[in-house]
């Protein structure tokens, strides 16, 4: 079966921003990333711009999916958090719910207990979003609602124009 | 699985290259990065071996363009290729809303070609896919090489259900492109039809 696309609207959207600004005050993080299971950047505060935020959404699902890989094999469901750790800066990686994850990155300004601490807290807060958000894509999945469901094959042919 | 961000306006795509080891899927995205305009694409990620083989993936977002106000991108991965990454590839699947499986043509090749292929289709089964769901395409690929195995003969062994096929030589650039427009057509068309 193939899996539905994971599509988020904009109060979702707002609601992340505002769950992400808050997390990243109360943790003296440098910034904070959520991202999908597949790799694509949902949100981010506004440090990371300074980033490659596209390459760092798609290392950290593949990072997330190699260690859910190793936990698999060691018996274990998955390791939902993981850390870590540089010279001066530090990232702590934590799996939302079976869609999101979290990404907080910090220096000494921070530290570990209170990233891990507060982002648990931040985690819970994003998967009600998620979910809300699953809720109201649901009761929009009309073809009144679609983006995609009228497009031509001229209008794909007209994407690969040179 | 396809990301649709409706606030900017966006859907975001994950086409996998696939294969056996040294068919030349890393070549393809290398192509592809060389060749693009520099706005439409991110950084390329190799994630390689010392010897340059690809150890988990390589990965290159790229931008199409606008579709009904939706701007496109196209985030490209490749599998390593070498037997003993299965585990690898099965994570790069996750989520995949194309495929491109990248034949060898040479005759000493015939049958890594039939292994991955039958591979793609075991690692897909895990993720509750059947190789028939997925809009994917074949490529065959090597066709500068002087023993390469004839088209038709290739078409027979892997693409006996007549998939979009494309003769290539990643090396030159040759049918590069036209493989991915084949699997991005591919995939927005499975949009379309899903009513996303």
């Amino acid at each position: 079966m193939f899996e539905s696309p994971f599509a988020m609207r904009e109060k979702a959207f707002a609601a992340i921003q505002v769950i992400i600004d808050e997390l990243v005050v109360e943790t003296g993080a440098r910034g904070i990333l959520v991202i999908d299971r597949v790799g694509q950047l949902l949100s981010r505060t506004e440090k990371m711009e300074e980033f490659d935020t596209t390459s760092l959404a798609s290392l950290a699902a593949g990072c997330v999916a190699a260690t859910g890989g190793l936990a698999r094999l060691l018996g274990e469901k998955d390791f939902p958090s993981h850390f870590h750790q540089g010279e001066s800066g530090s990232l702590y990686i934590n799996r939302v719910d079976e869609r999101g994850i979290l990404i907080v990155f910090f220096d000494r300004d921070s530290s570990l207990g209170l990233v891990r601490l507060r982002a648990r807290k931040g985690s819970a807060a994003l998967a009600h979003v998620f979910k809300e958000s699953q809720k109201e894509n649901e009761a929009k999945s009309s073809p009144e609602h679609s983006a995609f469901a009228n497009i031509t094959d001229e209008e794909i042919d007209n994407l690969f124009s040179d | 699985m396809s990301f649709i961000n409706y606030a900017a306006r966006e859907i975001n795509c994950k086409i996998v290259y696939y294969g056996p080891g040294l068919c030349g899927k890393t070549t393809n995205l290398q192509y592809v990065y060389a060749k693009t305009n520099p706005d439409l694409k991110g950084k390329m990620i190799s994630l390689a071996t010392e010897t340059e083989r690809t150890l988990f993936f390589d990965f290159l977002p790229l931008a199409l363009g606008e579709i009904r106000g939706f701007k496109t991108r196209f985030h490209l991965y490749t599998v390593p290729g070498q037997v003993f990454y299965d585990a690898s590839r099965k994570l790069i699947l996750k989520g995949v809303d194309g495929a491109v499986f990248v034949a060898d043509s040479q005759p000493a090749r015939e049958e890594a070609n039939i292994e991955s292929l039958e591979n793609l289709q075991t690692n897909l089964v895990e993720h509750g896919l059947e190789l028939s769901d997925l809009p994917w395409v074949m490529q065959y690929n090597k066709r500068d090489m002087p023993d390469a195995m004839p088209v038709e003969e290739m078409r027979k062994l892997l693409n006996p259900t007549g998939v979009p096929d494309f003769a290539a030589c990643a090396t030159s650039g040759e049918g590069v492109f036209e493989t991915l427009k084949g699997v991005a057509k591919g995939v927005l068309s499975n949009l379309r039809k899903m009513g996303i």
